[in-house]
Order: C-alpha cells, then sequence, then structure tokens
C-alpha cells in the first residue's frame, strides 16, 4: 500500500467513525430497515418456499455456458508463463524460438504488451475490482513467485502450450522476504480497510486477565487455503473497435468493467462484462492479471482469445486464504463470567495489497467482557497477493475464539453450551449499538437438544468403539449483515401480468436468480412462472459484488426501492376510476396479478386493467437502494450453533467426522432449499479447513508446493456425512425481506466445533490447522485392547 | 479415424496430442464436459465410453478410434431429462452446477458397477454378484468427483433416490 492509499484508510475511518456516531443515536424510522420490509409479513407465499433452482435444467443438461464456453470464429488460445523467482528482475527472455513454433500468432512480453494504466486495489477505491497494484507485464519487475512473465496466443490450445515450453527465462534475483519470521521481525502494522481498523481496547485487558481467577492464553495458527473452485478462471475476449466484450467468471461484474476500462483507458460503458454462470467463486473470482493480459493480448493480436487458467495457474496468480498466528486470551471469574478477552495476531498479506485478514471481526460481537483487546497485525511478505475467502476473518477467528472457549470451559469445569449462554451480551460489547436479531440462547438450545448433546461424555478419551475413539464438540459461529453500497434494479410490468427484473447480480451457485424471482413475484402478486430475471451483465443497473454474504439484501433493497417506485407510477395510471384511487404507495401492494390495498384486499385492480386502461404495453421503473446505513444504527450479525461427533482411529490418527448439526440465527430464510444448501456447502469447507486443506507455501523460495487438486485436499464425497441443519426463520426487522445472507455463516464456527470434538474424543488439543493424523499420533496408543 | 459421439460419428482430430475433453469442447462444442483440473483429480471431465466412465481430460482422442461416447448432452432423450438429471434439480444436488455434468456421467456408470458387482474399498462380500446401493458405497465410488459448492448430500440423496425406485422398477 502506497503513503497515498494509507492516507486515504486514515480519512475514510476518520469519516466512517464520524458518520457512525451520528447515525447510531438518530432516530430508528431515519434509516433504511427503520420501518420493516412488508414482505416480512406475508408468510404464506413463494418467499421461504422450498423451490428448485430456475437454471437447474440448463445446468444438468450441460447447457448453461461458462465463461470458457462462448463459441467465436477466429479465436486464439492463449498460455500463461510464469516466473520462478520471487523477487527481481527478468534478466533475459527469448522467445524466438516459441515465435517459430507451428500455429503461434504472438507471444506477448513486457516489452511488446500494450501500456495500462495501474488500478488501485478495491479494498482502497470501491469502484475497482483490482486485488493488488502490482503493474500487469509493463516492465521486468518480479513481485512473486509465480507471477506472469509472459503470454502466447496460438491457434490451438495444444500450440499455445507447446510454444510456452520454449520460453527459456533468467533472472536477476533479489532478496525475498517469505519467511513469517523475518517478516514479523521488520515490524507489524495495524490493518485497516474500507474504513475499519482492526484495533479495539476497552479497559486494561491484560491488566484483568492478569487479576482473574481463571485463564486460558494460547496461540492459534492457520495456514494458507485456495479457494478452488471447480470452474477454472477463464475469459473470453473480443474487442471491436474500442468496444471491449468480456465473458468472464466473476463476482464482480459492474467493478471488473470499470476496471478494465480504467487500464485501458475506455469509458466504462465501452465495456461489458457478461457472467450469467460462475462456476464457484467463494471469493477468488474477482479481476486478477489473467483478464487483463487476455484483452491487452487481443488487442495485439487484433483477434477474440480465450485465456483459462491450468489448475496450476490458479495456484500460482489468484490469491487465497492467507496465514494467521492468533493469540487468545480468556480470564473468568470462577463462576464462568468473563473478565478480559484478548485476541490479537498477525496475518500475512504484500506490500502491493491491503487485506488484513481480520480475525477479530466475530470477537468483536460475541461475548460480553469487562476489558478487550483485539487487534489484527501485519506484516508483509513477497508472494501472491492474498485475498477474501469464504468467512474471511471469521473462519479463522473463530477458529481460535471457540477453541479457547472450550479449554476455559473444561478449566471452569462447566459446560461449554453454559458458559457461552451465561457470556452472552445485552448490546454489542465493542460498540454499544442494539442487535437487530439475536436467538442465539435458542439455536444452542434447540441444537444441543436434535443432537442428543447431553449424551456427550465431559472427560475426555472416554468413549471407544473398537478401535475408535468417540468424541463431541461445539462452537459457535457468527458472520455479520451487511448490505453494500450501489445496490439498483429495473421493473418491467406487462398487460399481460408478465415481469421482468433486471439487476447486475452475480450467481455462483448460491440461486441469485431463482431467490430474485421468488422475492420479485411476491412482491408483484404474480406467479413466479410470469416474472423472468435478467443478471450477469454489465450493462443491468446496479454495481454489487457477491461478496460478503450481501448481494441477496443489496439488490434485494434496490428492487424493494424499484417495486415501490413502480407501484407509485401504476397508482397514477390507474387514476381516478380505479378501486387504488387516492390511495399512497405505502398502501399498496402486489395480489392477484395487481395491486390491492394491502389491509382492504377487495379494493383491487389487475395490471392488465390499469394498463389497458392507460392505453400502455408496459410500465417500467428503475431505482436504487438508500444507502446502507442501518448497519451503523444496529449490531446486525448472524449466529450459528455448530455440534459435530467426530471417531478418531487409535492405531492410524485418522479422523472421521461421523455427524454435524448446524443450528441458524440467520432472519428469515428466503428459499429452504438453496439456503440449506448455503449452509451445507460452508460447513463442508469448514470440514476442509478443520481436516486437511493447506496451501502449502515453501518459506524459501515463496513458491506454493501443492498446486493441483491431487495434493491440496478438499473434501471428498467420503469425507462428508449427512449434514443436519436448522434455523429459527425469525425475520430481521431492520434487514430487506428480514433475511441475512446465509453464504458464509456454515463456515465459521465449524472448525472450533470440529477441533473442539477431537479433543473431547482424543484429550489432545490441536491449535495448528489443519489437524492431520500426524498431529495426533504423538499422544494415541500405537496398539489398542478392545473395549 | 472416427468416433461416435451421441449417436453421431464425426471425424477425429489431426492433432494427437488433442486430449478427449478438448476435442469436445473445442472442436465440438459439447461443453457440457468441464475441465477442473485438466490432470485426472477432480472428475469434471467424466464422460462414458462403451459405458464405462472414463476421464476425457487423461484420455486422447485418437485413442478413442471406433468408440462410443456419451456426454451429458447425449443423456436426455426425446426432450426428457434423464430419471438422475431430474433428481439432481430435486434434491438440490449442485449450486455452481459446474461438477455436475460429471457427477452425473460418473453415477451412471457407477451404478452399473455395482450391478456387474466390481467390488470397492468398503465392500464387505467380495463374491457378491450384484452389491447393494448404500450410501457408504456409493460415497467411495463417487469420491473422484469433487463439489466444492458442497452439494454431496444433495447428490448422494438424488443418486439413491434414482436408482434404488429403478431397481425397484425392474423387480416388479
Amino acid at each position: 500500500m502506497s503513503l497515498r492509499d494509507k492516507i486515504q484508510q486514515g480519512v475514510m475511518a476518520a469519516a466512517m467513525s464520524a458518520a457512525q456516531k451520528v447515525i447510531a443515536v438518530a432516530p430508528d424510522e431515519w434509516l433504511p430497515g427503520g420501518r420493516p420490509d412488508p414482505l416480512i409479513h406475508q408468510k404464506h407465499g413463494l418467499v421461504g418456499a422450498q423451490i428448485p433452482r430456475i437454471d437447474g435444467p440448463q445446468k444438468v443438461m450441460g447447457a448453461a455456458r461458462f465463461a470458457a464456453e462462448v463459441p467465436l470464429e477466429g479465436m486464439l488460445y492463449a498460455a500463461l508463463v510464469y516466473s520462478t523467482i520471487a523477487k527481481g528482475r527478468l534478466a533475459a527472455l527469448d522467445t524466438s524460438a516459441a515465435e517459430c513454433a507451428p500455429g503461434v500468432v504472438l507471444v506477448m512480453t513486457h516489452r511488446n504488451s500494450p501500456r495500462l494504466k495501474s488500478l488501485p486495489p478495491f479494498t482502497v477505491d470501491m469502484r475497482s475490482a483490482a486485488q493488488d497494484d502490482v503493474p500487469v507485464l509493463q516492465n521486468d519487475r518480479i513481485y512473486w513467485n509465480g507471477q506472469p512473465i509472459a503470454l502466447v496466443l496460438a491457434e490451438t490450445q495444444e500450440q499455445a502450450d507447446h510454444a510456452k515450453s520454449l520460453l527459456r527465462p533468467s533472472y536477476m534475483e533479489e532478496h525475498a522476504v517469505t519467511r513469517l519470521a523475518e517478516a514479523k521481525a521488520a515490524g507489524v502494522e495495524t490493518g485497516s480497510m474500507m474504513g475499519m481498523r482492526f484495533n479495539d481496547e476497552i479497559n486494561d485487558a491484560e491488566k484483568m486477565l492478569a487479576a482473574s481467577p481463571v485463564k486460558v492464553d494460547e496461540f492459534y495458527s492457520t495456514p494458507r487455503h485456495n479457494h478452488n473452485a471447480l470452474e477454472l478462471h477463464a475469459v473470453t475476449v473480443i474487442w471491436n473497435g474500442n468496444s471491449l466484450t468480456v465473458h468472464d467468471t466473476t463476482q464482480k461484474i459492474a467493478h471488473t468493467a470499470w476496471s478494465l476500462a480504467h487500464a485501458f483507458g475506455l469509458k466504462t460503458k465501452q465495456v461489458r462484462v457478461l457472467s450469467p454462470y460462475v462456476g464457484g467463486g467463494f471469493g477468488g473470482k474477482g479481476l486478477w492479471q489473467h483478464q487483463l493480459l487476455a484483452a491487452a493480448a487481443a488487442r495485439l493480436a487484433g483477434r477474440p482469445v480465450r485465456l483459462v487458467l491450468s489448475r496450476e495457474g490458479v495456484y500460482r496468480i489468484i490469491g487465497g486464504r492467507t496465514t494467521t498466528e492468533q493469540r487468545v486470551a480468556i480470564g473468568a471469574q470462577r463462576d464462568g463470567r468473563f473478565d478480559a478477552i484478548i485476541h490479537e495476531g498477525v496475518a500475512a498479506m504484500t506490500p502491493n495489497n491491503n487485506m488484513p485478514e481480520p480475525f477479530i471481526m466475530g470477537t468483536r460481537s460475541r461475548y460480553a467482557a469487562r476489558a478487550f483487546r483485539l487487534g489484527v497485525g501485519t506484516v508483509h511478505l513477497d508472494m501472491m497477493a492474498n485475498t477474501f475467502m469464504r468467512g474471511p476473518g471469521e473462519a479463522a477467528g473463530t477458529f481460535a475464539l471457540e477453541c479457547a472457549v472450550d479449554e476455559l470451559a473444561m478449566r471452569l469445569g462447566m459446560d461449554p453450551i453454559a458458559l457461552r449462554l451465561l457470556n452472552e451480551p445485552q448490546k454489542d460489547p465493542i460498540n454499544g449499538l442494539p442487535f437487530s436479531l439475536r436467538e442465539v440462547e435458542k439455536i444452542f438450545r434447540d441444537g444441543a437438544e436434535r443432537f442428543g448433546w447431553n449424551r456427550r461424555n465431559p472427560v475426555p478419551a472416554q468413549r471407544r468403539e473398537g478401535e475408535w475413539l468417540v468424541g463431541m464438540g461445539v462452537a459457535s459461529g457468527t458472520y455479520p449483515h451487511n448490505r453494500m453500497p450501489g445496490g439498483a434494479a429495473r421493473l418491467t410490468v406487462t398487460r399481460e401480468g408478465h415481469a421482468t427484473v433486471e439487476f447486475a447480480g452475480q450467481e455462483m451457485g448460491m440461486g441469485t436468480a431463482t431467490v430474485h424471482a421468488q422475492i420479485t413475484a411476491e412482491r408483484l402478486g404474480l406467479p413466479m412462472t410470469h416474472v423472468a430475471v435478467a443478471y450477469g451483465d454489465s450493462l443491468l443497473p446496479g454495481k454489487v459484488m457477491a461478496v460478503g454474504s450481501a448481494q441477496t439484501a443489496s439488490f434485494g433493497a434496490a428492487i424493494a426501492a424499484t417495486h415501490k417506485k413502480l407501484v407509485k407510477e401504476l397508482i397514477s395510471l390507474a387514476g381516478n376510476d380505479s378501486p387504488l384511487a387516492g390511495l399512497s404507495p405505502d398502501e399498496v401492494g402486489g395480489l392477484d396479478g395487481g395491486l390491492a390495498k394491502l389491509d382492504e384486499p377487495a379494493r383491487h385492480e389487475s395490471y392488465a386493467s390499469i394498463l389497458t386502461r392507460a392505453r400502455r404495453v408496459e410500465v417500467s421503473a428503475q431505482a436504487s437502494a438508500p444507502l446502507p446505513l442501518e448497519s451503523m444504527h444496529w449490531s446486525m450479525h448472524s449466529h450459528s450453533a455448530m455440534f459435530c461427533e467426530v471417531k478418531v482411529n487409535t492405531v492410524t490418527g485418522e479422523i472421521r467426522v461421523s455427524r454435524i448439526l448446524g443450528a441458524f440465527d440467520c432472519g428469515r430464510i428466503l428459499n429452504a432449499k438453496t439456503a440449506a444448501s448455503q449452509f451445507r456447502g460452508g460447513i463442508i469447507m469448514g470440514l476442509g479447513m478443520a481436516l486437511m486443506e493447506e496451501s502449502k507455501f515453501d518459506e524459501r523460495n515463496g513458491r506454493i508446493m501443492n498446486a493441483n487438486l491431487s495434493d491440496y485436499h478438499v473434501p471428498v464425497h467420503m469425507d462428508v456425512p449427512e449434514i443436519d441443519v436448522m434455523w429459527t426463520d425469525t425475520p430481521d426487522p431492520h434487514a430487506p425481506m428480514g433475511a441475512h445472507g446465509v453464504g458464509e455463516i456454515g463456515i465459521t464456527g465449524t472448525v472450533a466445533a470440529v477441533a473442539n470434538a477431537i479433543y473431547n474424543a482424543t484429550g489432545k488439543r490441536v491449535r495448528d490447522l489443519p489437524i492431520t493424523p500426524d498431529k495426533l499420533l504423538s499422544v494415541l496408543p500405537l496398539s489398542h485392547s478392545a473395549g | 479415424m472416427s468416433i461416435t459421439i451421441n449417436g453421431g460419428t464425426v471425424e477425429l482430430p489431426d492433432d494427437p496430442r488433442m486430449s478427449l475433453l478438448d476435442f469436445l469442447r473445442e472442436r465440438l462444442d459439447l461443453t457440457g464436459t468441464k475441465k477442473g483440473c485438466n490432470q485426472g483429480a477432480c472428475g469434471a471431465c467424466t464422460v462414458l465410453a462403451d459405458g464405462e466412465r472414463i476421464l476425457s481430460c487423461l484420455a486422447l482422442a485418437v485413442q478413442y478410434d471406433g468408440r462410443c461416447i456419451t456426454t451429458i448432452e447425449g443423456l436426455a432423450s426425446k426432450g426428457e431429462l434423464h430419471p438422475l438429471q431430474q433428481a439432481f434439480i430435486e434434491h438440490d444436488g449442485f449450486q455452481c452446477g459446474y461438477c455436475t455434468p460429471g457427477q452425473i456421467c460418473s453415477a451412471i456408470a457407477m451404478v452399473n458397477e455395482l450391478r456387474r458387482g466390481v467390488p470397492s474399498h468398503v465392500t464387505g462380500n467380495l463374491l457378491a454378484g450384484n452389491i447393494a446401493l448404500d450410501r457408504d458405497e456409493l460415497c467411495e465410488r463417487m469420491s473422484g468427483n469433487l463439489c466444492r459448492c458442497g452439494a454431496y448430500n444433495g447428490i448422494v440423496d438424488a443418486i439413491l433416490d434414482t436408482f434404488k425406485s429403478l431397481d425397484s422398477e425392474e423387480a416388479s
């Protein structure tokens, strides 16, 4: 981060802090969410129903076209060459052999690449989608081991791949900081991002901890992770004069369009990004170097280009979750009440990006205590820029915090659920705001009953089944309810009673199209079959990334605002001869193919009738969502209670998760089918994080050692038991549709629940992820006696 | 040299380096078969070669001279989805949908392996002529098909639901 960026971060933080103080004390009704969304009261319609995905048939037939599947005439195939050193300069790169290879059209290096304007990282400039400010093939500098240094274009992929093998780069190597210890020794800075500074102090936590009669004070560590979306990052680009069309796989459609336009010196509307299907994202599908390289090469070659990263390429040039070292200390009275919570440590990032993995986020609102000391320190390594990955902050942070709570419960001789409920806060412990919704006690009680928590033996290593030790663990997860600025939508209703809702949303499998079809149909009083959803196109309204579990709330609020505008227009078109005459938009809602007075449904007129009388074929409205100020007025969070049973083999140390239950406090669930899949998907990624996932980083040279899906293990069918999920379905009165996002809460808490179950099974506490068999073997008996 | 794909005969590519996967996707525009790793680790490219599941990324197209290949595009007949395709929708056996064609092709061949009595790591009786389709057998045999969204429960339910009902229809 440059000095200018740092100053900008400081100014943003100060402005945010001032705004927060004013908004915190403003009257409820001044704020978005001050009046509950009328949809919250509709209980028996489409919202919440188990509706199958509307794009399901396309996906099961293989007919959904992803970014690398758009057929184009005259298209060239690209292959990338990656640096094998972590820092220095490219000394020489002889391209002659590659240029002469069959089918080769272009070898692009920093010497012939078009000049591109540098991009700010998106955590610094909210319009951007870029991850770091490293120049893209603009000079001979190497910033990380794996950086693209050349691109080959050829008539076929086979020809491009062969030609790239003929390039022989040589380097002038410089000292690279690739060891965490060296980076820490060079200095730790307090992390700050998007107006947030990751440092909270309330009272003297160290002093209170020292005086507490019972305490835990431990270090926990988490490794790097790769998103490993199953679809490879891919892009197909076409220039038409100064207009650029990009078929991308991205969670950041509008921001990618802005970024490409900025880099190539174009107007945003000259760039069209299309991304109707995204084969998994999890934070990884954003703007990286490959889109810029493909567009640059297509411009030079004057032909369309397709660039599909190899799986190794994904590890080389797509950042993942960074490594963290965390200290969690909790001091408590003998009755279990917390005196002090300390959660601090370091997260690795690079000199060129700004993503301080905010592992304290979940701790901020989780427990009451008299004193807090929370902080994220950052250190700089010469490595691929790290980024957001499912549950950024909370996934790693709740592992440390919730293991520490479990450890403290053991020392207190208390049940870990009782200890958690004893320390439930009445208001947000850090910012003092009231909670908009909080049913933590309910999810723990309901979850415990369904899981059979009372069958757990609190003494570890007591339950044996043959050569297996069996244990149960619990933990809580948390994730904020976010709504992003920039939400906008367009809504059109025709005389035939059909509607179209349009917004630049992204679909990575969350069920975006399905859920917005449901919500729009419910608002308009139309059957779902009469509602078409257009999304995945940067020319549509709205500039909202699919990040932070916020997309549904962000576009949902925009659609609500658009609906209100449309209703106003319809009432005005209906005129004085309508049963709706004299009503305000707030009194009217969609019902049975038309509008009706909410508390007097007999005052109804159909869209067909209104539009026919007005001699209109259709009516359309476009509007933006209000700024998301509600999260500065209420403390808005989702919660989970995760229960897990594991079996650990006493001979091999093998760990099998035999049962897992997630109980969720996430507001109203909009689609019971797709939401359950989101919960389960998050939980499964949590199982991977607990037991197997790690991007192995060679500290000698900064290179990822297991850059493939054979050596980076993700959970497979055999690793995953039947996962039970349940939810409160209590609406948050201050959130659009009463709903919270559900994409990330599942991974938070899961890791600690598994670790705590392993402790209960074996008596061994592992504080370093992933918990692999070798870490248990030292304490397990090598042989066993049955019974 | 020719190959039959979804019932139609096509000429094989000139370039012997071309994988069956790239041949399907880049030459024949059959993009339903997916590329997830291109090194045999993820299962997204699974297709049926004379009814057996293979990883098309590890197969050279020219090796399949004279063989019959079925891809995801060849499973529906007369506009009707294959029962397993329908069950994937009903049980939400996918989120992003990228691993789905591979999961479906793999499952169809996997069930035939059970019927032929081909044992797996979890099979109790190795001499059984027809191995029962239970959750353990299914998960063991489908573990070569990765799903990063984590739709495994739905996939398992879809497969069990489809083939248990097909088997009971056959029995009656």
